[in-house]
């Protein structure tokens, strides 16, 4: 296919897993080459679909006036809740929610209720987008207003209990917190409040839905997952599984975002069928805020108990949150903060208040991100209050095994982290005294924080189809979140078959391939890496079955368990000299290829012993008996202006032991991004929505700061080399969300330092800093 | 985005007629604050006239001071080297604006008629007094974290004019040319351009109908070579201003014997600040003359619970602004 990558440039060593190999698809980005999903124009007959939304948050729907628009050229047909063809399934039910694996229990247009502002209304089809976006403009939608709960701070909001979050209990309890809290010679309390957050992916949501025959539909979708688009779109029209094919071969981030099915997508497929038409669907800026979830805003308090030494002897818990009319959802933040530390007692309670928003959703690192925010700032004025180094505490609290779990880490180079990061930082040069250093006119800050995030299970399926003529072409149904998947696997494919990388083509982001569980949850590079690993060793064994009953093979004779397959060559294990390269069996054989495929998942107990000198072959630990996580460590230093209440990031540094590392390149630029985006949570970035009338006010990437280049100060990114047997075969625990987790608090942290204040309320505009320093320090 | 029909005008009497007996109609210059009001259906102009055309060109020294072309760029106008050299405060206020491609196709005359980002008034489902006269304002207890403390009414609160370069026009009284439609010229002081909010915010300056700004004129002087602009945004760079201050002084033997002083992102319309050059006028360049100019300044700052702290902040940016220059 025209858009899969080109192999263009590579700089890779004889080893390619570990190198830092250019991405494969570069090319065809630079180029524009790369075919995104909104990008499929030369379907034929293709239309347009604009979405009409509602101006109020709450109310029902009276009236829809539409005739001026229908009557407007190149107009195709106007849907609202009132001749939306009907779905098979709506997630609307709690079953069928989770069936249906929806973020939201609630369809718009299928009845006249509106519940958040930015909600559709309506859809405009016409012959092309201007014509639709006028049409849409006219359109009239009367709504019966109702006053909107805009969030969990507006006065009617009512707080519950949930009985779960995202499968955690609302409340969690581990030992008598409350007493070992009340009864610590140390206490702390403290709370933390987080505005909410976009994800502000580059490229919008976008559908295009193309029915190839009545019963086979075809859609081209930004989803970090085809096969689970596949399925909830299948489920929601009442086809099967079969009959909906989706293809992603680019995405232009996803951050949590593009993980699951949105009611937009759904639309374009029933619309395209109902005009008998292929539809496009692209989402307005303005409503990638109000249709593909976001981070809610939350409230964390955080009560901790510690020996006068600083042990930590229990934490009480609470986190206040903002849900939509229909959902549970929090991120569970009270993960990270039960597990960083060795913690003897815990309790975690969450409280949540139902509003008129769209719900909120996964959202890079959700749970651990704003959880560490609470316990590194706390960790940090506990050291402060006892006069200790920050990284002294966390080592005096260090987890040799998981409290939570009870379980021992798989593996974990957390102190490595400290260590390392506390040099390249210059860590020893920092004074101990908070609000001492000064450049000038402003105040000097260094600050730390720990970063974790857990090895998901996942699982999913690879295929590896090799040529006689020594070329491979890899499959996977995963995606590319723009992070360097398409690179990785194909590194991955390289080594295990043993030819260049320059002859793997790596295809990926179709329902017709192999499938494979979604990228997210930074569970692809471990999972994908891992099934083709495992499809290569089926290749093996096949070559090798025929090779040892050849007569004319150098092997023949041999068992089978003797002969190993080194760098493209099937050789006795015994005696290397003996075998030949597998071009010459499958000539003989008259072989133009040969298939492999593997079920690859989280947790196989051994890992690819070809690229690991000393990996244990006879280590069978049982997966579920360890605590699986990345572990890392963030460093900056900050300079403030206590005048102006500027912050300005001058260093920065992040230490992460992972496991393996399949692209150095590729996973350094992981961990700038998540350490930006970390840096705009912490410093400038907040969705603001009117407390009255429960519609955001800044939904635009003009007003919506994330951070520019001029924010960001060169980055240090180091790797701590660690091999862990438990996680999968390819030893290897992701990187995309770790790399935001502990950001937030790094920079807080800092800013503490420099200036002797404590900001808990993010970001942390020049507005709160002038207000913090206004307080005694 | 509405039909419309486009024109390019390749003189002013041609583009002034294209507007006639069509209120709503408009000049096109870089389109960067108007094809985003267009995409968001809160202009919706049934005619556009180019004016890219036209000879509002040219960056040339008059005996009124440095007259600048009302088409020129601002990418253009802030780097070139009579603005660079003899207003430094308007040259950093172009290049401290926006973003370098949008500084590469915004107009001068486009940039000092740009619209507020009160986000109510860019949301045409809100309510808002300016956009819908009489429909309320929900700023006043909602989102107006950056909007204006200086000369507000209970009508409205924005910044009716955001950005940075009519800031320091106001400072350095730089006066416009306009044209009305039947070729006539008038010159406004920058000053007395903008209208405040009063019970009519709608009414932002005092444009006629079909009337344009053909140029900008700064008259030179001892403090405008001696001038800063300083900007304090919630990012480094490609954001509005929270606050912001044009300042000149013309500083001999300690004394300061004039002063200029204008402030953004405080005020209604761009803030000349007469009180503080009261104040600064004759008194020695200390930092308690600066305070004291400051204070003046914010005297009449009526902030509400969001940007109450734009008055310390607009204060410490002032006095910053200040001390920068007279270290120069
Ligand atoms: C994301 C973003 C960030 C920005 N940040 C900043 C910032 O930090 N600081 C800042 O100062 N500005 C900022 N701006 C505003 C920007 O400077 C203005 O959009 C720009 O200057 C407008 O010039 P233009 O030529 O594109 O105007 P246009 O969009 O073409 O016109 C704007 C208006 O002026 C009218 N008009 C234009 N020229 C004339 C004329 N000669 N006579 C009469 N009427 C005329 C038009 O009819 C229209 O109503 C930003 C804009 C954006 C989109
Ligand atoms: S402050 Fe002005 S522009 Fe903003 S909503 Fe009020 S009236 Fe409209």
């Amino acid at each position: 296919m025209e858009t899969e990558p080109q192999f263009f440039e590579t700089n890779a060593a004889p080893t390619v897993v570990g190198q830092p190999m250019n991405r494969v698809d570069g090319w065809a980005k630079v180029t524009g080459h790369a075919k995104y999903s909104a990008e499929y124009n030369q379907l034929p007959g293709l239309v347009h679909a604009v979405l009409v939304t509602s101006p109020v948050a709450k109310g029902r729907v009276q009236r829809i006036e539409s005739s001026a628009a229908q009557k407007q050229p190149g107009v195709l047909a106007i849907f609202t809740h009132e001749n939306l063809p009907k779905l098979a399934k709506t997630p609307d039910a709690p079953a069928d929610k989770a069936a249906l694996n929806s973020p939201m229990g609630f369809m718009p247009m299928t009845s006249d209720q509106v519940h958040y502002a930015g909600q559709t209304v309506a859809v405009v089809v016409a012959d092309t987008l201007e014509r639709a976006q006028y049409a849409a403009s006219l359109v009239k939608v009367i709504i019966a207003p109702e006053a909107p709960v805009s969030s969990y701070q507006d006065p009617k909001a009512q707080l519950y209990v949930p009985k779960s979050v995202k499968g955690m209990p609302g409340v969690t309890k581990r030992g008598d917190a409350q007493a070992a809290v009340q009864k610590a010679p140390m206490q702390l309390a403290a709370t933390y409040t987080h505005a909410t957050i976009h994800h502000n992916y580059m490229e919008p949501g976008a559908t295009t839905a193309h029915w190839e025959a009545a019963d086979r539909l075809t859609i081209y979708e930004t989803t970090q997952g085809v096969s689970e688009t596949q399925k909830t779109v299948s489920l929601m029209l009442g086809l099967a599984t079969e009959q909906v094919r989706v293809i992603t071969k680019y995405l232009g981030g996803g951050f949590g975002s593009k993980a699951w099915v949105w009611p937009h997508t759904v639309y374009a497929a029933l619309i395209a069928k109902a005009v008998g038409r292929p539809v496009k669907l692209v989402l307005t800026r303005p409503q990638n805020f109000t249709s593909m979830g976001h981070r809610e805003e939350q409230q964390q308090t955080l009560r901790l108990g510690a020996t006068k030494e600083g042990k930590l002897l229990g934490i009480v818990y609470d986190k206040t949150a903002t849900t939509s009319p229909w959902d549970d959802y929090a991120e569970t933040n009270s993960r990270i903060i039960g597990m960083l530390y060795h913690l003897p007692a815990y309790e975690a309670t969450y409280r949540l208040a139902k509003s008129n928003v769209m719900t909120s959703t996964a959202t890079r690192a959700p749970g651990d991100m704003p959880g560490s925010f609470a316990i590194e700032c706390s960790m940090d004025d506990l050291a402060a209050q006892l006069g200790l180094d920050p990284i002294q505490l966390r080592l005096l609290n260090y987890a040799d095994i998981d409290s939570s779990t009870g379980h021992p880490w798989s593996s974990k180079s957390l102190k490595e982290c400290y260590a390392r990061g506390a040099e390249l930082i210059g860590w020893n040069k920092r004074n101990p005294k908070a609000g001492a250093t000064r450049e000038g006119k402003l105040l000097v800050g260094m600050g730390m924080a720990t970063g974790s995030y857990p090895v998901h299970n996942s699982q999913g399926n690879a295929r590896v189809r090799l040529y006689a003529d020594g070329r491979a072409v890899v499959q996977a149904g995963a995606t590319d979140l723009g992070t360097g998947t398409y690179t990785i696997i194909t590194q991955v494919a390289a080594d295990s078959l043993g030819i260049p990388p320059e002859n793997v083509r790596f295809e990926l982001g179709d329902t017709v391939l192999p499938s494979t569980q979604w990228s997210g949850g930074s569970t692809a590079a471990g999972r994908v890496s891992s099934s083709v690993y495992l499809a290569v060793q089926e290749v093996w064994q096949k070559l090798i079955k025929l090779a040892v009953m050849d007569k004319k093979s150098p092997l023949y004779g041999a068992k089978s368990a003797d002969v190993a397959a080194e760098k493209g060559r099937l050789q006795l294990k015994a005696n290397p000299g003996k075998g030949e390269a597998f071009g010459e069996v499958m000539k003989r054989a008259s072989l133009g290829d040969i298939e492999g495929s593997a079920l690859g998942r989280y947790g196989s107990n051994y890992e690819a012993p070809q690229t690991t000198a000393n990996a244990d072959p006879n280590k069978k630990e049982n997966a579920a008996e360890h605590s699986m996580h990345a572990f890392g460590a963030h460093f900056c230093e900050v300079h403030v202006d206590p005048e102006l209440g500027t912050i300005r990031i001058s260093k920065w540094v992040s230490v992460i032991g992972a496991g393996r590392i399949l692209n150095p390149k590729t996973a350094r630029s992981q961990v700038i991004g998540g350490s930006t985006m970390g840096i705009g949570a912490a410093l400038m970035e907040q969705t603001v929505r009117d407390p009255h009338l429960a519609r955001y006010t800044n939904a635009s990437l003009a007003d919506y700061h994330v951070p520019v280049n001029a924010d960001i100060p060169e980055m240090t990114v180091e790797f701590i080399d660690e091999h862990d047997p438990y996680v999968n075969a390819m030893g290897v625990k992701g990187i995309g969300e770790i790399s935001i987790v502990g950001v937030t608090a790094a920079v807080a942290n800092a800013v503490f330092h420099a200036t002797g204040r404590r900001l808990r309320d993010l970001p942390m505009t020049p507005n709160k800093v002038l207000a913090a320093l206004r307080e005694p320090a | 985005m509405n039909d419309f029909s486009y024109t390019q005008a390749t003189s002013a009497k041609e583009a002034t007629s294209l507007l006639k007996d069509q209120p709503s109609a408009a000049y096109l210059a870089g389109g960067t604050t108007l094809l985003d009001l267009m995409k968001a259906n809160l202009a919706e102009p049934p005619q556009l006239a180019d004016i890219n055309l036209l000879p509002f060109k040219g960056i040339e020294q008059t005996s009124d001071g440095l007259r600048i072309g009302a088409m020129e760029r601002m990418s253009d106008v802030g780097e070139n080297a009579l603005v660079v050299q003899q207003y430094p405060a308007v040259s950093q206020a172009l290049l401290l604006a926006a973003s370098p491609q949008l500084r590469n196709m915004a107009s001068i005359g486009g940039n000092i008629l740009q619209r507020t980002r009160c986000g109510y008034f860019r949301d045409a489902a809100f309510p808002c007094n300016k956009r819908v006269p009489g429909s309320g304002c929900p700023a006043l207890e909602g989102d107006h974290h950056n909007l204006a403390i200086l000369g507000v009414s209970e009508r409205c609160i924005a910044n009716a004019y955001p950005g940075d370069l009519s800031v320091a026009l106001a400072a350095f009284d730089a006066v416009l040319t306009l044209e009305n439609q039947k070729g006539k010229q008038r010159r406004v002081p920058v000053t007395e351009f903008y209208l405040l909010p009063g019970k009519t915010p709608q009414k932002e300056t005092v444009l006629e109908p079909g009337e344009m700004i053909v140029a900008a004129t700064i008259p030179s002087a001892a403090h405008a070579r001696r001038s800063a602009y300083l900007k304090v945004r919630e990012r480094s760079s490609y954001a509005y201003a929270l606050a912001s201050a044009a300042v000149g002084l013309d500083v001999q033997g300690g004394t300061i014997r004039a002063a200029r002083v204008a402030l953004g992102g405080v005020g209604a319309q761009p803030w000349r600040s007469r009180e503080a050059e009261k104040v600064l006028t004759g008194a020695p360049a200390t930092e308690a003359t600066f305070r004291a100019a400051a204070t003046a300044a914010l005297q009449g700052a009526q902030p509400r619970e969001h940007n109450r702290y734009k008055v310390e902040l607009a204060q410490n940016t002032l006095v910053r602004a200040l001390q920068q220059v007279a270290a120069t």
